[in-house]
């Protein structure tokens, strides 16, 4: 409660509201003192007071054998994460609980969620409404069933400031790609930084999954908690609802230069991973692979095998596995050669088979942290041309994508 | 100098003003205090037992715990002084307190007065938010 009230105090909230539901990241260790405040609230007989899921930790709980790291850090992940278990939460170990039907607060409903992601996502796609908790906020709001009234647990909070339109030089073909929306996510955190922003100019009904990678990137790239995009998310049915009628502080377009110059900046590798570049890893599902997402990749793959060599890794929800174990897509894709993680990512856990070549992915949010994480060169691509590449061993790139050279 | 107290706590220590802001995770190891940012232009910077000036916060939610984490391991900064509020901070340091008994102030002072504090100024931070020259 001090806690909870200590935030209440930051946020300059004057009131406690009651939430529906928490999601906890505070079960990824981040040394000994993560465990000795888990374990402080465990002695305690600490219980959360309203249904919590719990996201990624340290390790793969379910395929230990994949840990590449010292045993020592495997344990106390370890330990930590079966903490928060004694404390009443789920064992989810997913960043992405918006995708467990359990899990999904309804529009409108007050949470308590951490996780960048995650938090964009309840705001912007559900329209549940949480502010940006962080570790031992999370847990804290859990255990008491309040949050702070403040920020955009708020109507007036969610209001868009900032209008970004899609400039005409953005080809159809591009609208149309699954490659486009990681991109779009890293300019949007750019130019909102903390700001709510409306995008507009994309054809109504944009998938789920798309609207994922603009969150996830935004949020990397940004301090992003909540986007709106017309017609496609549930509080801009028009853009003047998203601007809840008022005008906005800030019209810019979003050109297709500029597009390419932050996909472009995902590429670590110097040289830009020109066709035919030698690639080591395929890290896909970050955050969290939908199952029509691990579908997509099956269908992709055609039948073929990564290159010898070559690390095609997905990462997904261990609830998700269990589904696509039971339609028979789990051990399809494995016996293609391609490894499933749940618990935690790739860019966190020492799981990927140590190369040095450069990793490519399809995530934003990987190609911007897993440089700095875990010290490998990123290529960024689409899906088709990662799956493709991992193929052949090499980078192959879809011709045109991105417009006229 | 006043500010607003989001965690109390005194101290006199040298000041290090950040150029850009950082980021605790990914951006400063807890076992040493060091600035580990790539991108940042101060890496290799210790920013244990420094009052640490930020005008801008930036990053991971995760920045609490490596808050705490490095007030366990004795080499976190002796106070931040900070140019917006942030909850991830202060609630590193309520944490930080609550398990170690260790006070890091946590303060946010008006824009324009921040600005005013140079890199290497002996500085004391007191209970109620104020800051003076030693």
């Amino acid at each position: 409660m001090r806690l909870v009230v200590r935030a209440a105090d930051a946020l300059g909230a004057g009131r406690l509201i009651p939430i529906v539901a928490a999601h906890v990241d505070s079960c990824l260790y981040h040394g000994e003192a993560t465990v000795d405040f888990a374990q402080r609230l465990v002695d305690g007989g600490a219980q959360v007071s309203v249904p919590t899921t719990l996201n990624v930790g340290a390790l793969d709980l379910l395929h230990p054998e994949l840990w590449r790291g010292d045993l020592r850090t495997a344990d106390r992940g370890r330990l930590l994460m079966e903490c928060y278990r004694a404390l009443g939460c789920q064992p989810t170990y997913t960043c992405a609980p918006y995708q467990l039907a359990f899990a999904r607060p309804k529009l409108g409903e007050q949470v308590a969620w951490a996780e960048s992601n995650a938090i964009v996502f309840c705001n912007s796609v559900i329209g549940a409404r949480t502010e940006r908790y962080g570790d031992f906020t999370d847990i804290a709001c859990a255990i008491v069933g309040r949050a702070p009234d403040a920020g955009l647990h708020t109507s007036a909070a969610r209001r868009a400031v900032l209008v970004l339109r899609m400039a005409a030089d953005v080809p159809p073909s591009l609208l149309d790609s699954d490659a486009l929306y990681p991109v779009l996510g890293i300019v949007l955190g750019r130019r909102a930084g903390t700001r709510v922003a409306a995008i507009d100019g994309i054809p109504p009904g944009l998938s789920e999954d798309r609207l994922k990678a603009i969150g996830a990137a935004a949020a990397s790239s940004g301090a992003v908690a909540m986007f709106h995009v017309v017609g496609s998310t549930p509080e801009a049915p028009t853009l003047a609802a998203a601007l809840q009628d008022a005008g906005p502080e800030e019209v810019a377009e979003i050109s297709l230069a500029e597009l390419r110059a932050a996909r472009d900046e995902l590429t670590t590798l110097s040289g830009g991973g020109e066709v035919g570049t030698p690639i080591g890893t395929v890290s896909l599902g970050t955050p969290h692979a939908s199952l029509a997402e691990l579908r997509g990749i099956e269908r992709e793959l055609a039948g073929a095998r990564p290159a010898p060599g070559v690390e095609l890794l997905v990462s997904t929800a261990r609830q998700l596995l269990a589904d696509a174990e039971e339609e028979g897509l789990a051990p399809r894709l494995r016996a293609l050669g391609v490894e499933l993680l749940v618990d935690t990512c790739s860019y966190i856990a020492p799981v990927l088979r140590p190369s040095p070549l450069p990793a490519m992915t399809d995530s934003g949010k990987w190609a911007f942290y897993a440089p700095g994480n875990i010290g490998v060169e990123v290529i960024f691509g689409s899906l088709r041309e990662c799956v493709r590449s991992a193929v052949s061993g090499v980078v192959w790139r879809d011709p045109g994508l991105w417009g006229p050279a | 100098m006043k500010g607003r107290v989001l965690a109390a706590g005194s101290v006199t220590a040298r000041a290090l003003v950040l150029r850009e802001p950082l980021s605790l995770w990914g951006g400063m190891d807890p076992a040493s205090g060091e600035l580990i940012d790539a991108h940042h232009p101060q890496r290799g910077a210790s920013l244990s037992g420094r009052i640490v000036v930020m005008s801008a916060v930036r990053g991971s939610s995760s920045a609490s715990s490596v808050l705490a984490e490095a007030v366990r391991a004795g080499c976190a900064p002796a106070a931040f002084l900070l140019g917006e509020t942030d909850l991830i901070l202060a609630v590193g340091a309520a944490v930080a307190e609550e398990l170690y008994g260790v006070r890091l102030p946590v303060v946010v002072l008006p824009p324009t007065e921040l600005a005013r504090i140079h890199d290497d100024a002996v500085l004391r931070v007191d209970e109620d938010g104020s800051v003076t020259p030693v």
